[in-house]
């Protein structure tokens, strides 16, 4: 299973490993990973599952589609490398995988 | 004081069918909801948004939902009480006393929590001095346009509300619209009008930028902006106006003595009670072994919820299993005549 690192705000890492197919948000909600809210469940519908990719990371990701960058314009402080993390699935090619928590979600 | 059997805290799809559940086993109940309509999620999230998987429906809209779901609930001629919150809930004897935002009292055997994933609130800025100039200098919602006559109003957000009040108020406001990409979501006709108003100097855009400062001692006199490549921005200004949306905020539900697991209510899968005797929770908010946050979920819980509430609400009497197709008391609630 791909190892996926959650660093919280205050710099604490958090490396699981997530099984393929779930996303990088079900990942941290089933292993109680703090920072993540997840509020509406993974519908796009909140912005409460926010994360800064690794610069190195960003790239690599497949595209926001509309929904997603919309639903960013609500997240908490974003920025360039914001994505949700309800979006980001899980598979090989995310092994190694580096996000960033913002400070809190809502 | 409201007198009633059970007291049903939230309008969305799962609260709205357990009205319906409770009026056919003859249980009176009210409504309490924290926004100024009807529908929850569905309406203020999602109203004009598909969705596919409520059964026997192969498609509707949040608000087709919540319109044929008010349709199904109209013979209990059910109050509603909406824009209010309720922010205490107190055991006396047997029954519930619950209070309200607004001052009101009820007075219930039982409570059902439909309360999807808490309140509605508007998404504020995160820059901390914003808090003290909250209500006077800065909004989340426009109440009295015109404070903002001949002054300097920074609105921010990209979606319909930021676009619609920069439209609005640059009749008689100077107008900045700051948004943190350049492009905004709002329907294509205001990002037209937008424009054609900022190349006539009406308002004056500034994209790719975030609030980063508030400055001003009790009153603001301007802000900073930060804009994407590092560079911050000195700008004057009266008024701040923020859209940024809506988040969920549990509120005062943390306040009544339920267990709750990472702002969720745990359950039992029989009846959907909680760990205080007499309070269901249903829909989002609650949850258990298996729990899915659909809609379709919602209203199977709700029916079993509205059910447990019936030995508090007839200690004395019996609730026996009928069918809606065949029972002739189920249909006098319902107000069906039937002519045999």
């Amino acid at each position: 299973m791909p190892k996926i690192t959650y660093i919280e705000y205050n710099g604490k890492a958090h490396t699981i490993e997530v099984a393929n197919g779930l996303s990088v948000m079900e990942g941290a909600i089933q292993k109680n990973i703090p920072g993540i809210d997840a509020d509406c469940g993974g519908g796009m519908a909140c912005a409460t599952c926010h994360v800064y990719v690794k610069q190195e990371w960003f790239d690599k990701l497949p595209k926001k589609e509309d929904g997603e960058e919309d639903m960013i314009d609500m997240a908490y402080e974003p920025n360039k490398f914001s994505r949700l993390s309800c979006q980001l699935i899980v598979s090989g090619k995310l092994e190694g995988l580096v996000v960033k928590l913002p400070e809190k979600q809502s | 004081m409201i007198d009633t059997d059970v007291l049903v805290i939230g309008a969305g799809p799962t609260g709205l069918f357990c009205v319906h559940q409770l009026g056919i086993i003859g249980l009176k109940c009210e409504v309490v909801d924290n926004l100024d309509k009807i529908g929850g999620q569905c309406i203020e999230l999602y109203p004009d948004k598909p969705i596919y998987d409520i059964p026997a429906i192969s498609e509707c809209t949040g608000e087709e939902l919540t319109n044929n779901l008010t349709e199904q609930i109209k013979p209990f001629k059910t109050n509603f009480h909406l824009s209010d919150r309720v922010e205490e809930v107190k055991k006396k004897n047997n029954n519930w006393i619950i209070n309200t935002n607004k001052g009101k009292e009820f007075k219930v055997s039982s409570i059902i929590i439909a309360g999807g994933v808490g309140s509605f609130e508007p998404r504020k800025f995160s820059v901390k001095e914003c808090e003290k100039f909250e209500g006077k200098e800065i909004f989340y919602s426009v109440k009295d346009k015109t404070i903002f006559k001949n002054k300097i109003v920074s609105i921010f957000g990209g979606g319909d509300s930021a676009l619609d009040w920069a439209i609005e108020l640059s009749a008689n406001s100077k107008v900045q619209l700051m948004h943190r990409r350049d492009e905004f979501r709002g329907a294509q006709s205001s990002v037209d009008k937008v424009k054609e108003l900022s190349k006539e100097g009406k308002i004056e855009l500034f994209t790719k930028c975030q609030l980063s400062s508030v400055e001003g001692d009790k009153k603001i006199k301007s802000i900073k902006i930060k804009n994407n490549d590092g560079s911050i921005k000195n700008i004057e200004t009266d008024y701040l106006l923020g859209f940024f949306g809506l988040i969920m905020k549990l509120g005062p539900i943390v306040n009544w003595g339920l267990n709750l697991d990472k702002k969720r209510i745990p359950v039992n899968t029989e009846n959907f009670e909680t760990n205080q005797k007499g309070i269901f929770a249903i829909g989002d908010i609650c949850n258990y072994p298996g729990k899915l946050k659909l809609i379709l979920s919602g209203f199977h819980e709700g029916a079993l919820a509205a059910r447990g509430c019936f030995k508090y609400a007839r200690p004395d009497e019996k609730l026996r299993f009928e069918f809606t197709t065949t029972s002739k008391s189920v249909q006098s609630r319902l107000g069906v005549k039937k002519n045999d």
